[in-house]
């Protein structure tokens, strides 16, 4: 199967083009180019230094650690690390952006082209590739719904260091959009620059969608802004490549323009306030010099960079035997990967990779937690595993232990000492058990004489008489030679 | 006694002050009066005598416990381009007219460290945007110079107008200017003071209200060589809260001030010689190179052929850098509010109508032009390759020579109202000092002598990068041989 | 090259400066002058001149990854023409 997927309309079918403008918000601890705090949720204007809210007279200074994270990024995206890059200024006028300008970079930014290689269903994977990184502030906040007359501004961002990672236009789907996503948002929590939380904010994509017919020169784009969540991605995507087809379609013109995704209908609208012709008259900042970056400073954050999520799956696949889908979906986050390495070091990997994929997941989902919140230890999770293989208890016990545990906490032997879950395995315990289902029900003995398939009817008899703590290949052993069965049933 | 008292240089009221004949509080008192005496000058946008007394109280207290600081007790006027925390600061702009900033720029709180009292804050042009300090939105200030049997008001020069005017009417010991095309050097040339524009650089930037961020240094303004060897020590220092602040140690100015200047090789660069130059220019340009040349240095014919490029370079450049640092003047933060606008850019726009004057308008314009989409190249990458070509010819000529000696100004000072029809006209005034701040050197102007109609005339040291000291030492060598001992008549004294 | 009034216009909007239908005629002018004055440069040889970026022959500094600023949002808004629980305000802005 190809992951291109095109989507058919009356002349035919359409191919969609997917490029990518995401930020990602740096982890530090001050922002870009002032002393204020980054972090997120203070009373409003707290977090703001003289610099942020450009009092006359202030001046840029940039945050060391900042470049470091940009870098780490770089390397991560296995891009070029640009040795000299140059510090801009984007005018335009804005109340959250208190100089007039935003301090980005323009011709010369810190990282040039890389590749992101993304998971598709199924265990296939796809380049995406990367056009560039470059470091910029972040704007402050405009509340436009606390007063009937008034704009409340907040600069408690304003100055945050953001990420801006372009991407070329190598994605063909809205999963694969969606999937893209997912990957960066792994890369950059597993290195460490970026909380890739799209809740507050601090990852945030602009998606640009064109159509076409296959083979044909890229279309007419529309940039999507404000798409915060995966979820989103693959919506508006959907709904921006169908109403460029059917505008085509109707002998219309895609009109290039910047659009909103509106998350309650699901559609994306032209931006009206984004309708005036810009003119950003960049230039360099003469506040800032070059941003020159020795090789010895981009070799010593490479040999600290950690093991990435397409490294560890591979190490996975190799070193456990698992297949390449159950390998994705592990090391998608650094915690879960962690998570399995901690019960496949204890447990059979392959039953450990089900485990934590069927059970764990399973329940993580319903619950709405992340694998961080997990309530259930990973050792917890391998002698649980352990007690299925040595026969302690059943597949089916072991399921409601987890249920157990994941509601009341606890250790695993000891609960199932405590509350009788050992598999019964002493054949006069069972044999009284049958004796006594037997007993109770002449009827059916008579019938499965003639039906032997009725034999699982009294198997289940016997589960539910021994609170499904019976050995099920016991209980049918014995069921046989007492009701005379043959040996196939 | 108060005349006498301002009459003082600041090198001797230190020696007063050290000595204990007078005390930083009388001091102060005698230059608070003289600032009372003469506001017709229109010198200080704000004076501070409340804080000039305080800080001349802790003065004497530290000289009277041994613990006094280099420049303790010596009292200074500072441009309202300095940002002082508590102090209103305006620029010399309608759109700051209310702006009392909450923090101290780098250059005053390095001299209030180091002793100094502060008078008040000068008048200047409109974000330093002008030659003439006719820009201020709180008027012009007058040149405490006048042509001999005249009466009419000349300008004091600009930007740093008003302390330039303060300096030489001895409202001030010395005070602070900026300089981004010739700020501090031309008005101190039309004034009869010493200014210094240091390496783009050496003085912080932190805390002054920016007009071109790549050409704007702050520098002192004194009434002899010496003060501004004093000053500029205590003003430079290493900050890290300037990315163009550069990492070299400030040496002691004063201690290499007298070393003769035997052997210094001093450049004429000719293209400095403009048709149609007043004689009189050319005759004082003469007469230093053979003042250095008595005094044993050597004279040598360098050649800067980009000069004449240098303004309209300048006047793509600092325009452009001006439009965007001026863009935070927006009516949301601080600053002017223009009423009755109908929505947000309507209040931009009619707060930036108001608040900023014609010049700063023309110059935002023009930025703003040559800046936008399809002219960045033509205009401003241009100016940028003129403005290496600059540079270039500075590093050319400075193989054959030390210093550069050039006259400071096309002219004295000239009436009030008598150029501000002609913007061009009023940018020629910096053609001889834009060069040194394109190419980032120091530079000094110093009085020279007088015009036939008794108005002084300066003439320029142009250094290397960091090379302050020679600077100093080379001007100081011409304050000696042209002995300019003349004060202007006190007209503008209230009595 | 030279302005024409609509580019006046349009400049002036993009600085965010009100001017009034009745000084653009002058203010074409003036910015003109200032234009025709500075177009000497074009006959400047600039060819294989790298452009001045900075005039300063150093690195850039950089800052540690310390918070050194910070709560004081009255002082932030001290001098704003408008604010409100320490917010600034703007008129309503319609997105
Ligand atoms: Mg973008
Ligand atoms: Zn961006």
């Amino acid at each position: 199967m190809s992951s291109a997927k095109t989507i058919r309309g009356q002349t035919g079918d359409w191919e969609i083009v997917i490029g990518m403008e995401v930020h990602c918000q740096v982890l530090s601890n001050a922002k870009l180019f002032s002393g204020a705090s980054a972090a997120f949720g203070a009373e409003p204007n707290q977090h703001v230094s003289f610099v942020d809210a450009a009092m006359p007279g202030m001046l840029p200074v940039i945050n060391r650690f900042c470049v470091e994270q940009a870098i780490k990024t770089g390397l991560g995206l296995k891009a070029k690390i640009n040795r000299v890059s140059v510090f801009d200024r984007k005018n335009y006028f804005y109340p959250d952006l208190p100089p007039g300008y935003q301090i980005s970079q323009y011709k010369q930014p810190i990282v040039g082209e890389g590749i992101v290689t993304i998971d598709l269903p199924g265990g296939e994977t796809r380049e995406v590739g990367i056009e560039r990184l470059h470091l910029e502030q972040d704007a402050g906040k405009s509340l436009h719904d606390q007063h009937a007359d008034y704009t409340f501004v907040d600069l408690n961002r304003a100055g945050v260091a953001l990420m801006e990672i372009v991407t070329k236009p190598d994605m063909r789907s809205a999963e694969e959009a969606a999937a893209f996503l997912r990957k960066l948002r792994a890369i950059v929590r597993y290195l460490g620059t970026c909380d890739g939380n799209m809740d507050e904010g601090s990852m945030r994509a602009d998606v640009n969608v064109s159509v076409r017919k296959p083979g044909a020169p890229y279309g007419t784009r529309c940039e999507i802004k404000n798409v915060n969540s995966m979820r989103f991605v693959a919506q508006a995507v959907e709904y921006e490549a169908r109403r460029q087809v059917d505008i085509i379609e109707g002998g219309g013109a895609v009109k290039q323009e910047t659009r909103l995704f509106d998350s309650r209908n699901g559609e994306t609208r032209s931006m009206r306030s984004k309708e005036e012709a810009h003119d950003y008259r960049y230039f360099p900042d003469p506040d800032l010099l070059p941003l020159e970056i020795g090789q010895d400073w981009i070799d010593r954050i490479a040999r600290s960079l950690p093991e990435l999520p397409d490294e560890k799956k591979a190490r996975f696949m190799r070193d456990f035997g698992i297949s390449a889908y159950d390998a994705g979906v592990l090391v998608a986050e650094r915690e879960l990967a962690d998570y399995f390495e901690e019960m496949a070091r204890a447990a059979d990997p392959k039953v450990a990779a089900n485990w934590l994929n069927n059970e764990v997941l399973g329940r993580l989902n319903r619950d709405g937690l992340t694998i961080a919140q997990v309530p259930v230890s990973a050792s917890a999770n391998a002698s649980i595993l352990a007690m299925i293989a040595d026969g302690t208890i059943s597949g089916k016990i072991a399921k409601d232990l987890l249920d157990i545990l994941w509601s009341e906490g606890g250790d695993p032997r000891d609960i199932v000492e405590k509350r009788g879950l050992r598999q019964v395995t002493d054949m006069s315990a069972i044999e009284k058990a049958v004796d006594a289902v037997i007993a109770a029900n002449p009827d059916k003995v008579e019938e499965v004489k003639k039906k032997p398939k009725l034999a699982g009817w009294f198997t289940g008899q016997v589960m539910k008489a021994t609170g499904g703590k019976a050995n099920p290949s016991a209980v049918n052993a014995i069921l046989k030679s007492r009701l005379n069965l043959p040996d196939d049933v | 006694m108060s005349g006498a008292l301002t009459d003082f240089t600041l090198a001797e009221a230190r020696e007063a002050l050290r000595g204990k004949k007078v005390s930083a509080t009388e001091l102060a008192k005698a230059h608070i009066t003289a600032i009372e005496k003469s506001r017709s000058l229109n010198a200080f946008v704000t004076e501070t005598p409340e804080r000039a007394l305080a800080m001349a109280k802790e003065s004497d207290a530290r000289i009277a416990s041994g613990q006094a600081r280099p420049l303790e007790g010596l009292p200074l006027a500072i441009k309202d381009l300095f940002c002082t925390k508590g102090v209103r600061t305006t620029a010399g702009s309608n759109i700051l007219n209310n702006f009392v900033p909450p923090y101290e720029s780098t250059v005053s709180q390095n001299l209030w460290d180091a002793g100094a009292v502060m008078l008040g804050k000068t008048n200047m042009d409109e974000f330093a945007m002008g030659s003439s300090n006719e820009t201020s939105a709180f008027g012009p200030v007058f040149n405490p110079w006048r042509a001999r049997n005249s009466n009419q008001n000349l300008v004091p020069g600009g930007s740093s107008g008003g302390s330039a005017a303060a300096v030489a009417a001895c409202l001030a010991l010395g005070a602070t200017g900026t300089d981004t095309g010739g700020s501090i050097r031309q008005p101190a040339a039309v004034s009869g003071i010493v200014g210094l524009k240091p390496t783009y650089g050496r003085c912080s930037r932190f805390g002054i209200v920016a007009f071109a961020s790549s050409l704007d240094q702050a520098g002192p303004m004194t009434r002899t060589v010496r003060d501004a060897a004093i000053l500029l020590r205590h003003m430079a220092s290493v900050d890290p809260r300037d990315s163009t602040s550069v990492d070299v140690p400030v040496p002691d100015y004063e201690a290499a001030l007298d070393k003769p200047i035997r052997g210094l090789r001093v450049g004429i660069p000719k293209e400095y010689r403009l048709d149609g130059m007043p004689e009189e220019i050319e005759a004082i340009w003469r007469k230093g190179a053979e003042w250095l040349k008595a005094q044993g240095a050597e004279i040598v014919d360098v050649s800067l052929p980009h000069t004449r490029y240098a303004l309209p370079a300048y006047y793509i450049v600092a325009p452009a850098e001006a439009s965007s640092n001026l863009a935070r003047y927006d009516g949301v933060r601080y600053g002017l509010r223009a009423k009755g606008a109908d929505d947000l850019i309507d209040l931009y726009e009619k707060t930036r109508a108001e608040g900023f004057g014609a010049e700063v308008k023309r110059r935002v314009l023009i930025g703003t032009y040559v800046l936008s989409a399809g002219y960045y190249d033509a205009y401003y990458t241009r100016a940028q390759k003129v403005r290496a070509l600059i540079l270039r010819d500075f590093v050319q000529a400075y193989e054959t020579c030390d210093v550069l000696l050039t006259p400071a100004t096309p002219g004295p000072a000239f009436a009030v109202g008598s150029k501000s029809d002609d913007p061009v006209s009023m940018y020629l005034n910096d053609v001889f000092t834009v060069t040194v701040n394109l190419a980032g050197l120091p530079g000094i102007s110093v009085p020279a002598g007088l015009t036939a109609e008794g108005l002084p005339l300066g003439l320029q040291i142009i250094g290397k990068a960091f090379d302050e000291a020679t600077v100093l030492r080379a001007g100081r060598a011409i304050e000696e041989a042209a002995g300019f001992a003349a004060k202007p008549s006190p007209w503008w004294r209230a009595v | 090259m030279s302005v024409d009034r609509d580019t006046v216009r349009r400049i002036a909007r993009l600085a965010r400066i009100a001017l009034p239908e009745e000084r653009v005629g002058a203010m074409e002018k003036e910015l003109n002058g200032i234009l025709r004055w500075v177009e000497q440069l074009q006959e400047v040889n600039v060819e294989g001149v790298q452009p001045m970026t900075s005039v300063v022959a150093q690195k850039l500094k950089m800052r540690d990854d310390v918070v050194t600023e910070g709560d004081q949002a009255e002082a932030v808004v001290a001098n704003a023409p408008q604010s409100e629980d320490n917010f600034f305000l703007v008129p309503k802005v319609v997105e």
